[in-house]
């Protein structure tokens, strides 16, 4: 399994470069991660998705998709949109540590 | 952004546009040279308003707005369903037609009879469709799928682009109020054609 190495933090990824091991992540590696996606800036409104993301999986063992960021999580999928342009379901599962979202919706 | 240490393994998420532009190759000479060097684009044509026809399109254009994609939806004919606020909350799924109805809860009654086909004449028995509608909707909502106005919601909020087709909206005497508020507008076909130049069509 590929091991990334920035910055002093290392951690285990699969193929694609998604994390395989969550406890190998933290707040400091996520700021560093989320330059190379290319926010400049975690603010508040960033974190909090990825908190819900973190404590939402723990319980269900999967990546919550956007759907249910929205149905569970109480976030406007606009503002996750305009806050992780492009790809956001998959930029948050990222820089929060978890595996890429598999669900449809 | 900073270059990446040696080794370094990051997901795609989306540069791929950016290099398939460089990457295409140069229009022939002689050729059109207006081939289009844009974004990825997706059109989709919702032609059918019954709700297992429904789910298609909504799930496909919600999963490209998802993945960075550009999303032009256009509702046509029965499609035009999907968006009229009167409608929408009662789409059905009939199994006339439908050679490919099973339940796999039959399965439980005897092996391999949640693979077998369900005789066409039970579909014209009154209450089927109705039961059939009801069956669905629930094994959707089990999956955590929204309905169809929940899912038009959030397509808006994904920020695809939704168009009824003028032709069907005329021929079904509709009215602009009963749009579903995401709808951009009332376009015709050759409308559709222009906006989605360069776009992976799909028609369903």
């Amino acid at each position: 399994m590929p091991t990334n190495t920035i910055d002093g933090h290392t951690f285990a990824v699969n193929d694609e470069g998604f994390f395989t091991n969550r406890e190998e992540w933290s707040e400091d590696l996520a700021v560093i991660l989320a330059d190379l996606v290319g926010i400049e800036q975690m603010t508040e409104a960033h974190w909090a998705p990825l908190r819900f993301m973190r404590e939402d999986s723990a319980k269900t063992g999967v990546t919550p998709t956007l759907r249910r960021m929205q149905a569970v999580g109480g976030f406007d999928v606009k503002d996750l949109f305009a806050l992780y342009p492009g790809k956001p379901a998959k930029k948050m599962a990222y820089l929060a540590g978890l595996p890429k979202p598999v669900g449809c919706v | 952004m900073r270059t990446l240490p040696e080794g370094f393994i990051i997901p795609d998420f989306g540069g791929s546009a950016a290099k398939a532009t460089t990457t295409s190759p140069e229009p022939a000479a002689g050729g059109e040279a207006t081939a289009y060097r844009g974004p990825r684009k997706l059109a989709l044509i919702c032609s059918k308003g019954n709700l297992d026809m429904a789910y298609p399109g909504l799930i496909l254009g919600n999963a490209a707005a998802g993945e960075g994609v550009e999303v032009h939806m256009f509702f046509t004919f029965w499609g035009l369903d999907i968006v009229n606020k009167k409608t929408h909350k009662n789409l059905k799924f009939t199994m006339l037609g439908n050679t490919a109805m099973h339940m796999p809860e039959l399965g439980y009654l005897r092996t391999g009879l949640e693979h077998a086909s369900m005789p066409q004449l039970m579909g014209q028995l009154p209450g089927m469709t109705a039961m059939a509608t009801k069956m669905m909707k629930k094994q959707m909502a089990d999956l955590e799928i929204p309905d169809v106005p929940e899912f038009l919601d959030l397509l808006s909020a994904a920020g695809v682009h939704m168009y009824a087709c003028k032709l069907s909206f005329d021929m079904m005497k509709m009215i602009e109020a009963d749009l579903h508020p995401g709808v951009e507008g009332v376009i015709s076909a050759a409308d559709f054609i222009e906006i989605s130049e360069g776009a992976q069509t799909i028609f369903i």
